[in-house]
């Protein structure tokens, strides 16, 4: 299933923005019959969808808040469960209480919790400290929650995979700069190819704005203002998996109090700050931020005071003011879905935001009610909590995989972690002894899973594949992978100068996520990526300057 | 900040900076391409495997445990260990009847030395070797090591010279080999010993090193040895009969080494007691509390193999120093690699081609000096280098034996 390049003339729908949100109302719009073009500037998952914990919430942390959130996350956490069983992991989580912490919140947190629907259990400290000994031994308090894991990356591609199959068209590097208008009504979108530069129009019934935090401008541009504000989230990854349970602190949510076990690492989140529109497309980590996240990690968790970080990194959470609200003091956490026919006079645009990544389904849910709606389309049954997403499908299309390896009757790590990456879709990816070889080998990925993601899943260059493989990742930060896999894409995509291009791009934006943590091993790490690529292999004259 | 000062990870896996030398520097990877190499089998598994102990891959039998990959890291990752480490960890499998047999080197060997001369030829006969490699995939190209009628303790205490007329005591650790198969070292170890003034002494209870069943997962009972071991060399070091010296390294290597980490037994208190034979004998040289008189006639063309585990404690140098002492000597010393046979390793049918693969560039430079002899420190090299050459080999030990001249020794340490 390659990617097409070239739209049609005329869609019921287009779909901006490939995040979690736009991905998931392209499913669900698609599945409901519609002919939907999702249409995203960069990459799937280039913003606050694949900047963020990857934690399968249990709704526990916002119940003493917001119930109404903590209700609909309970929800989508047990429909996710079985709808994206190979994006989530089932670790659970805890909530513990530090000496500092009032066990009176711990009171009202269960009991806010059980409300909302969310199994809370307090449990003994100890046991707390067996399920997971890599918490604080200090706790006084523990309560276990249904939190887990989930990879956003997976999750969003799984659902563009899904929309496709539904007829869905997909463009990446395509950005709206305008919309096509006949009087109050939005007719079309106006895109441009960041590759070539060219422009085209596409003809549409319904624009669905699901830009994130670029929804703002997205509906400026349309002529409707939508009061968002830029909350810079801040996290660390550490280079291997600290905890094997979600830790959480128990108390009134602040800066890094989650700690979340994702595949091979550990992340601790997040800090909270605004920041300014003309920022949110360069998201830097100060040693500020480094800092809190660190102080406050080590006292969930004392092991990250002496365990590596690979890199920090940054997203935006699109926090909205309530409609109802215009000086924008009051912030909506929950789902916005905007028809701006109602409330702006323009007719063929809508915007759904808001919410959060653990309830993109029951967003694409709402937003594709409303598209519905709106195209006066016979109501369809929304199927999306029911069916599952492809990958997690068992496995209808693969003949149960086989280990290449002779002697070994077991799989390598290499083809279980495909698995876990790609679930049953893992048969796509082509075997035999060039295949089998390793292209990153800190997240074991394969020749063969590279091509099927530049074949199959949308990939243009390394940051593409990083998103949809894992490639580079890991320990070494493309170190040593990232040469390796521009060399199997250049060959496949037989273009090797951008290849080249493309090479020095991605190691100077793994240096970026470096850069704010760079001392000790990462440091280390970092000088030899750059003694051989820039010392050795002269790829400086290569870079963009 | 107090925090991230340093990185702290089991055996150092996060010190790994990715830059793959110690993959160049495994014999197994070079030839085995089941096997992921050290990198990725140590500290690329390792992330996986503590997500999930179901990435555990079963190709890490593959590893010989030479260690040449911690000798090559230039950031002291003890890969190696992390290998073996979560071979014992996350190979839930039982160990089968052939490498438990393999690896009950003690009891094999009480039992086989009873009855030497029959199983000598019948482990010699080819459908005996036809039928142990398709009954227990023991690999029907490898030669047996010939088991002795009498053990090397007996000889000891029947026949060995009196040895409390010594003031200086020294305590031997003469290992499975020299015990059951070639009592000749031992008594070369006693020969050298004598003649420059150290009574030699047996540990009060000795059991195997435990080499061969922690390669073959044995813990519980290697664990057993090792605290048995280590309770009798303790013994030995607090009355003074230390240190405890062996010659062969992978003997000592392994109780240095392998038993904190790999068996949790803690020597850490007579570590620096434990040594090799060689090395001893070279401190009291180079101290000036010993002399050497060598034979005038002696004459040898000598190639070292620097066996793993030597190369791993970096005592090689005191091997090819003693050996170069000896006038008459042609001494060739033989690039460092692995000559294939780890242990029980390749006895394994699976692993046999694969251990005459790294062997092989062992054997061609062998082959192309032209020795009269290999020394080496090893007697799992040993056998493996005599039946992949035509040439003898020896122990350091024993080529000293040889070359001392006896009588004039011992009237240069005043005997």
């Amino acid at each position: 299933m390659s990617a097409k390049t070239t739209p049609n003339p005329h869609y019921d729908v287009v779909i901006i923005g490939a995040g979690a949100t736009g991905a998931g109302t392209a499913r669900d719009c698609s599945r409901r019959g519609l002919k939907v073009l999702l249409v995203e500037r960069l990459d799937f998952t280039a913003g606050a969808t694949g900047r963020n914990h990857g934690l399968l919430h249990s709704g526990a942390r916002y119940a003493v808040t917001d119930a109404e959130s903590a209700n609909e996350c309970i929800r989508e956490n047990m429909i996710l469960r079985r709808v994206a069983s190979h994006c989530v992991e089932e670790t659970g989580g805890l909530f513990v209480s530090l000496p500092e912490d009032s066990l009176e919140y711990q009171k009202t947190f269960v009991e806010a919790c059980q409300k909302s629907g969310i199994d809370a259990q307090i449990i003994d400290p100890e046991e707390a400290k067996r399920i997971e000994p890599a918490v604080n031994p200090e706790i006084v308090g523990a309560v276990k929650v249904p939190d887990g894991a989930v990879d956003p990356f997976r999750l969003t591609t799984a659902n563009v995979i899904d929309a496709r199959r539904h007829g869905a068209d997909v463009l990446t590097y395509h950005e709206v700069t305008d919309f096509l208008r006949s009087g109050n009504r939005i007719t079309g979108v106006v895109l441009r190819n960041h590759y070539t530069g060219d422009t085209k129009t596409v003809e549409c019934d319904l624009v669905i704005n699901a830009a994130g935090i670029w929804g703002h401008m997205i509906a400026e541009k349309a002529g409707a203002k939508i009061n968002m504000f830029p909350a810079k989230g801040a996290l660390l990854i550490f280079g291997h998996r600290v905890n094997n349970v979600v830790i959480n602190r128990c108390r009134k949510p602040a800066d890094a109090d989650i700690l979340v076990p994702g595949d091979t690492i550990s992340l601790i989140g997040t800090t909270s700050s605004r920041v300014p529109f003309d920022e949110v497309d360069n998201m830097d980590v100060t040693s500020d931020e480094v800092d809190i996240l660190l102080r406050e990690g080590i006292k969930i968790a004392p092991a990250l005071a002496y365990t590596r970080i690979l890199r920090a990194y940054a997203g935006v959470r699109p926090l909205i003011a309530s409609d109802d609200d215009p000086s924008g003091r009051s912030i909506s956490r929950g789902i916005v879905c905007l028809d701006h026919a109602t409330r702006d006079g323009i007719e063929g645009f809508m915007t759904i935001s808001g919410g959060k990544l653990m309830t993109y389904r029951l967003m694409a849910e709402w937003a594709t009610d409303m598209a519905m709606k709106k195209l006066g389309k016979t109501a369809v049954k929304c199927d999306t909590a029911d069916v599952p997403l492809p990958g997690s499908d068992g496995n209808q299309e693969c003949p149960k995989s086989k280990s290449s390896r002779k002697h070994i009757i077991e799989l390598g790590t290499e083809q279980i972690a495909a698995q876990g990456r790609h679930g049953s879709l893992t048969c796509n990816i082509s075997k035999g002894p060039e295949d089998d070889a390793m292209v990153c080998e800190c997240e074991a990925v394969s020749v063969g899973e590279v091509k099927y993601a530049i074949d199959s899943l949308h990939v243009n260059n390394l940051v593409n594949l990083r998103r949809r493989t894992r490639m580079g990742m890991g320990t070494c930060q493309g170190g040593l992978c990232a040469a390796r896999a521009a060399s199997v894409m250049g060959e496949v995509l037989e273009n090797e100068q951008k290849a080249l291009t493309d090479l020095a791009g991605f190691v100077n934006e793994r240096w970026k996520g470096m850069m704010p943590v760079a001392w000790g091993q990462t440091l280390v790490e970092q000088q030899f990526a750059s003694w051989i690529y820039d010392g050795v292999c002269g790829l400086d004259k290569y870079a963009k300057k | 900040m107090d925090y991230q000062k340093q990185n702290i990870s089991a055996n150092d896996f996060e010190q790994c900076i990715k830059c793959t030398i110690c993959t160049v520097y495994c014999p197994v990877a070079a030839v085995n391409i089941n096997y992921p190499g050290p990198k990725q089998a140590g500290p690329d598994g390792e992330r996986y495997r503590l997500k999930n102990p179901a990435f555990y891959d079963k190709a890490l039998k593959y590893c010989l445990n030479c260690k040449r990959c911690e000798v090559s890291c230039p950031n002291n990752v003890k890969i190696g260990d992390i290998i073996q480490t979560a071979r014992l960890r996350y190979d839930k499998s039982s160990p089968k009847l052939r490498d438990r047999i393999l690896a009950s080197t003690d009891f094999v060997g009480s039992m086989a030395t009873k009855m030497a001369p029959i199983v000598n030829t019948m482990t010699a006969l080819s459908p005996v070797k036809a039928g142990m490699d398709f009954f227990l995939a023991i690999d029907k190209h490898r030669q047996f090591p010939k088991y002795s009628g009498r053990t090397f303790v007996k000889w000891f205490k029947k026949e060995a010279p009196d040895q409390s007329v010594f003031k200086n005591q020294v305590t031997y650790y003469h290992g499975c080999y020299v015990n059951y198969n070639f009592p000749q070292l031992g008594k070369d170890v006693v020969k050298v010993l004598n003649a420059v003034g150290y009574g030699v002494n047996m540990l009060e209870k000795e059991k195997c090193c435990g080499v061969a069943k922690i390669s073959n997962r044995l813990i519980d009972s290697a664990k057993k040895d090792a605290e048995l071991n280590m309770a009798s060399i303790r013994k030995a070091v607090k009355s003074g009969k230390g240190p405890v010296i062996g010659a062969s390294s992978t003997c000592i290597f392994t109780m240095r080494d392998e038993y904190p980490h790999l068996l949790g037994v803690d020597n850490s208190d007579i570590r620096d007691d434990i040594s090799m034979v060689i090395v001893f004998l070279y401190k009291l040289l180079e101290e000036g509390k010993i002399k050497l008189a060598f034979r005038p006639d002696f004459k040898m063309r000598i190639a070292y193999h620097t066996p793993c585990h030597m190369q791993k404690m970096g005592w090689a140098v005191y091997s090819k120093a003693m050996l170069k002492m000896i006038p008459g000597v042609d001494f060739i010393p033989l690039e460092s690699m692995c000559c294939g046979i780890a242990g029980t390793y390749g006895f394994k049918k699976e692993n046999y081609p694969y251990s005459q693969a790294i062997g092989q560039e062992l054997f061609d430079a062998i082959n192309a000096a032209k020795p009269d002899v290999v020394a080496c420190d090893c007697e799992t090299c040993k056998w493996q280098i005599e039946m992949s050459t035509p040439y003898p080999v020896m122990n350091p030990i024993s080529i000293i034996a040889d070359a001392l001249d006896i009588e004039e020794t011992k009237k240069l340490n005043s005997l």
